[in-house]
């Protein structure tokens, strides 16, 4: 019950926040803080909980949420957390208080609508994070888009309208290949069991012809490798990052791309392990691909959201990497970095939308030696380009470590390439701070007149993030504790169906 | 009995306007005499399963379809109220096209013999033509309502000759009318002549004609742009519904998809219509004509479950059809609602450019609308979503993958421009373009907007109740 009452909350704090705008220009961010504050102190409370010990359940369950919803296709409401889960909520609500933040000053035009369709967005990252019936994954799946396209198409910049297209179009036509493949594992169940079902544990029982299995697993991993994103799919995300506002590339960057990792490793592994296991070599190559393709592309843009987008999809090829290397410590290392990089992407959007909204540009050849007028800005910048680029003793790091130490086991030539994509981070991320925050101050080459250093709300967000970085690198056991046993689960799991073929 | 109802109606409006000519009495009436006839259905519900003569059958099927037909064409009497308002010329016969319009789809829901089939079918067309024709004497009529007429009523001929030719193949082979003796006789002996053959086919093209199909759909857009507004969605919505209900009737009564050729050319079909309606349907800058090219996409998806049904005789492909065409009735009726009740007869604001910052000049509206245009791209929380989910379902029992690949390349255009609107609407208003303003006069028109749009999320969200009603449709036919 507890999980209806999250996605309620989200759902109708979106309403309200709406409807509060009339009473008050101001009132729909406080609305919208109060309601990302009670789903998450109401995510807190599942911390520390007992796992329920059900009958036809694999895996640890904290909370599980059966009922019926269209009984014709054996589609029911099914909710439940893991751990896995439950790292994911958390770093949904907390990134959702953040992109709020972000939003507070620079948002002034109907502002409403967009709390609004910030709270709807994260509404629907919740469902998809918690959904355990196909359909309604799905149908949480599709729901985020429309407000993630109306805050692009309404708030975005220049070129807003091709940025939200490409990007709605993208997401929904490899979400309709998912669907299919949903579609036929489902009469596959009917075939075998002569009943529809939707239900994941059920699912998992269908055995499919290796060929078709085959099939409907890249159906999956085109909607997932989409929304990831992993090379061949990735074109939408530069162009919806550098045009979205600073509060919807935070969501993106965040916590949109975590879905794509979370339904690779919830759906596509355990539904399907040996089709998964045969598409490894080739996914990993993906990721190698990804890793440093985009490394070297971020490397040669000019416009600084657009670099950050692609250093995203970079990270996000380690996700991939350690998610098909089908062991423990890639597994770790995938979800960390999924953590991870949540939070350095999301700050690094939040300062390039914060330059952005003082300076009125994101090109980078128009800035330079902006360390000396805005010290603490550049020192955030720094902390969190570090971060990024793998530092020891902050969260990317172990992530991106423990993600090489496994596919090391696996495939040896993809992560040596792979590994090479640490180098190269560094090489941007340091190019970006001398590009803009050192160097020789130019006076006139932008106007800076209203560039002015981080205020004090600002401040408070940045802490919040750094603190959460140093924690996952300093003691990450935190973090692998709450995830080990859903992992653990799922590749013994795997490991079973595929001895059992 | 609706039937009967509804005929009464008409000749009641024909006297009250003989008596004394009043828009809004008309009306009423005509709406009175439409509710009439829509709660008689449910007092014909317990006979359900009987013949009425050998012409016309009251089945589950031909009831569901009776009353949503009545019901959508209340609606759009309410929606004609005000876009007639200014007018200039006598109002009151629209009224009567309109119930007889009505009059002839509910004949053909519930035809399971070529005569009454071809009556329901004439009696539509011929109503049809006066409505599409009808503001042709006012002044202010922007629009090319008789060209559009006349495109109709020829290319509609054509296709009927096109029917009658196949019906009397089939007669001349099997001696029957009747659906359920023609298969007695197909089943006998000749099942596969080419006389058959060529009468099915001929009877294909021709309800491919109606339907606009592609290839037969060049006079879908001009017709759909030439036509009034409350005409083209009837033409749209009712129109379609009607001659689709025949035909899933006619095809489960002769088992017609026995033969390969009627498959065939119904995979063609469905796979041409989806992909060329939609790609013509890119770059259209007039909201009637995106809606008429989408109309051809959505008639193909539908295809999609019938050819399904030829694969593996799935209940499913049954219900899929049922409920896509509820859906696509409520979504097209919400998109030529909302730009009917900003239209009157007048001027017709039907080009994208003109919804401009629709948001922000009246967000209801504007909501109603990007709820409708979502609906037809297929997205969550909407019927469409619902629609689109059963007939993969169908398709992917049927194991029809290149018709669902068809299916997923022409949603993704169709987002396209779906989306396109949506994004005008979001823009800043220009102010260039103003709606008149409506007044009271269309607060009825408003209602019933807001009527599908509950309608159409609930179907979207918890779609339950009408899935097993469909159910047992599905499994009575």
């Amino acid at each position: 019950m507890i999980l209806v009452l999250l996605i309620l909350i989200l759902f109708v704090g979106g309403v309200l926040a709406w409807l509060s705008e009339f009473l008050n220009a101001s009132a729909p961010r406080w609305v919208a803080l109060g309601s990302l504050l009670l789903a998450g102190i109401l995510t807190l409370t599942l911390v520390g909980v007992e796992p329920l010990s059900l009958s036809g359940l694999s895996g640890e369950w904290l909370v599980h949420f059966k009922a019926d919803w269209i009984p014709r296709f054996g589609i029911s409401f099914q909710v439940g957390v893991d751990g896995l889960s439950l790292l994911m909520l958390l770093l949904t609500i907390f990134l959702g208080i953040m992109a709020c933040g972000s939003a507070w000053t620079e948002i002034v035009d109907r502002c409403g609508f967009f709390y609004f369709n910030l709270l709807w967005t994260l509404a629907g990252v919740v469902g998809v994070f918690i959904a355990l019936d196909l359909f309604l994954f799905f149908f949480f799946w599709e729901v985020m888009l429309i407000p993630m396209y109306l805050i692009i198409a309404i708030w975005g910049h220049e070129n807003k309208n091709y940025a939200a297209m490409k990007f709605f179009i993208f997401t929904q036509v490899s979400g309709l290949l998912m669907l299919i493949g949903i579609l036929i594992l489902a009469y596959f169940h009917f075939l075998q069991f002569t009943r529809f079902s939707f239900d994941y544990f059920e699912l998992k029982n269908v055995v499919l012809d290796p060929s078709i299995a085959m099939l409907v697993m890249l159906g999956f991993f085109i909607g997932f490798g989409t929304k990831l994103p992993t090379v061949p799919f990735h074109s939408w995300l530069p162009d919806a990052h550098s045009q979205a506002p600073t509060a919807g590339s935070v969501i993106l960057a965040g916590i949109l791309l975590k879905t794509g990792a979370y339904g690779l490793i919830r759906f596509t592994i355990p539904l399907f392990p040996q089709a998964s296991a045969d598409f490894a070599p080739v996914a990993m190559f993906l990721a190698a691909v990804s890793i440093l393709y985009c490394a070297k592309v971020a490397f040669s843009q000019t416009d600084l959201k657009r670099l950050i987008a692609y250093t995203s999809v970079s990270h996000m090829g380690f996700v991939t990497l350690g998610v098909f290397a089908f062991n423990m410590q890639a597994l770790q290392g995938a979800v960390m970095t999924m953590l991870a990089h949540g939070l350095s992407a999301a700050a690094l959007f939040m300062l390039a939308g914060g330059l952005q909204h003082r300076i009125h540009t994101r090109d980078m050849s128009e800035m330079g030696g902006y360390w000396a007028k805005v010290p603490r800005m550049a020192i955030v910048a720094l902390f969190f380009s570090i971060a990024a680029l793998g530092m020891p003793g902050l969260g990317n790091f172990i992530g991106e470590f423990l993600a090489l130490i496994g596919a090391f086991r696996a495939n040896q030539l993809m992560t040596v390439l792979s590994a090479f994509g640490l180098i190269l981070a560094s090489v941007y991320s340091l190019w970006v701070l001398q590009k803009v925050f050192q160097g020789s101050y130019e006076s006139g080459k932008t106007d800076t007149s209203k560039l002015l250093d981080l205020d004090r709300r600002e401040m408070v967000f940045y802490l919040a993030m750094m603190a959460g970085l140093v924690w996952m690198g300093m003691y990450p056991q935190t973090f692998l504790d709450l995830s080990s046993a859903t992992l653990e689960n799922l590749l013994q799991g795997a490991r079973l169906a595929i001895a059992g073929l | 009995m609706p039937l009967l109802l509804l005929t009464a109606t008409v000749i009641v409006v024909m006297l009250a306007i003989a008596i004394k000519r009043s828009h809004s009495l008309t009306c009423v009436l005509s709406i009175t005499g439409i509710s009439i006839s829509f709660l008689a259905v449910f007092s014909v519900l317990p006979y359900a399963g009987t013949q009425v003569t050998p012409l016309l059958i009251v089945d589950s099927l031909s009831l569901l379809f009776s009353a949503i037909i009545l019901l959508i064409a209340a609606f759009i009497a309410i929606f004609s109220f005000p876009y007639l308002a200014n007018l200039g010329d006598q109002k009151e016969e629209y009224y009567l096209l309109l119930l007889l319009a009505a009059l002839g789809a509910l004949i053909l829901v519930t035809s399971n013999h070529f005569i009454s089939a071809f009556l329901g079918l004439e009696t539509l067309s011929i109503s049809l033509y006066g409505m599409i024709a009808y503001p042709v004497h006012s002044k202010g009529a922007a629009k090319f309502p008789l060209e559009a007429s006349f495109k109709y009523l020829i290319l509609s001929a054509v296709s009927s000759t096109f029917i009658l030719f196949g019906i009397a193949l089939l007669y001349s082979q099997t001696g029957s009318l009747g659906f359920a003796s023609l298969t007695e006789s197909l089943n006998n002996s000749l099942s596969n002549t080419p006389m058959i053959a060529t009468g099915m086919i001929m009877l294909t093209s021709g309800i491919a004609f109606k339907l606009s199909l592609a290839p037969f759909h060049m006079w879908t857009p001009d017709v759909y742009e030439g036509a009034p507004l409350p005409a083209t969605a009837f033409l749209a919505t009712i129109g379609k519904v009607g001659m689709f209900v025949l035909m899933l009737r006619f095809i489960f009564a002769t088992d017609a998809l026995q033969f390969e050729a009627v498959v065939g050319a119904l995979t063609f079909l469905a796979v041409v219509s989806i992909l060329l309606g939609n790609i013509l349907a890119l770059l259209q800058q007039n909201i009637k004509r995106i809606l008429a090219y989408s109309s051809i996409a959505h008639m193909g998806y539908i295809l999609i479950a019938l050819v399904a049904y030829a694969a593996n005789n799935g209940v499913i492909a049954v219900e899929a059809i049922s409920f896509y065409l509820i859906a696509y009735l409520i979504m097209s009726l919400g998109a030529f609602g909302v730009a009917a009740v900003v239209s009157s007869s007048e001027k017709e604001y039907d080009f994208v450019n003109d919804y401009q910052g629709l948001f922000w000049r009246d967000p209801w509206l504007a909501t109603l609308f990007t709820a409708m245009l979502l609906s037809l791209a297929g997205i969550p929380l909407t019927a469409g979503f619902i629609g689109k989910f059963y007939i993969m379902f169908a398709g992917v029992q049927g194991s029809q993958w290149l018709l669902l690949i068809a299916l997923v390349i022409g949603s993704g255009l169709g987002i396209y421009y779906y989306l396109r609107i949506v994004y005008r609407m979001l823009l800043p208003s220009d102010g260039t373009v103003k709606f008149a303003e409506t007044g009271g006069s269309s607060i009825g028109s408003y209602a019933v907007l807001t009527i599908l749009l509950v309608a159409l999320i609930v179907l979207g969200v918890y779609p339950t109740f009408l899935m097993s009603i469909l159910e047992s449709v599905a499994t009575s036919i």
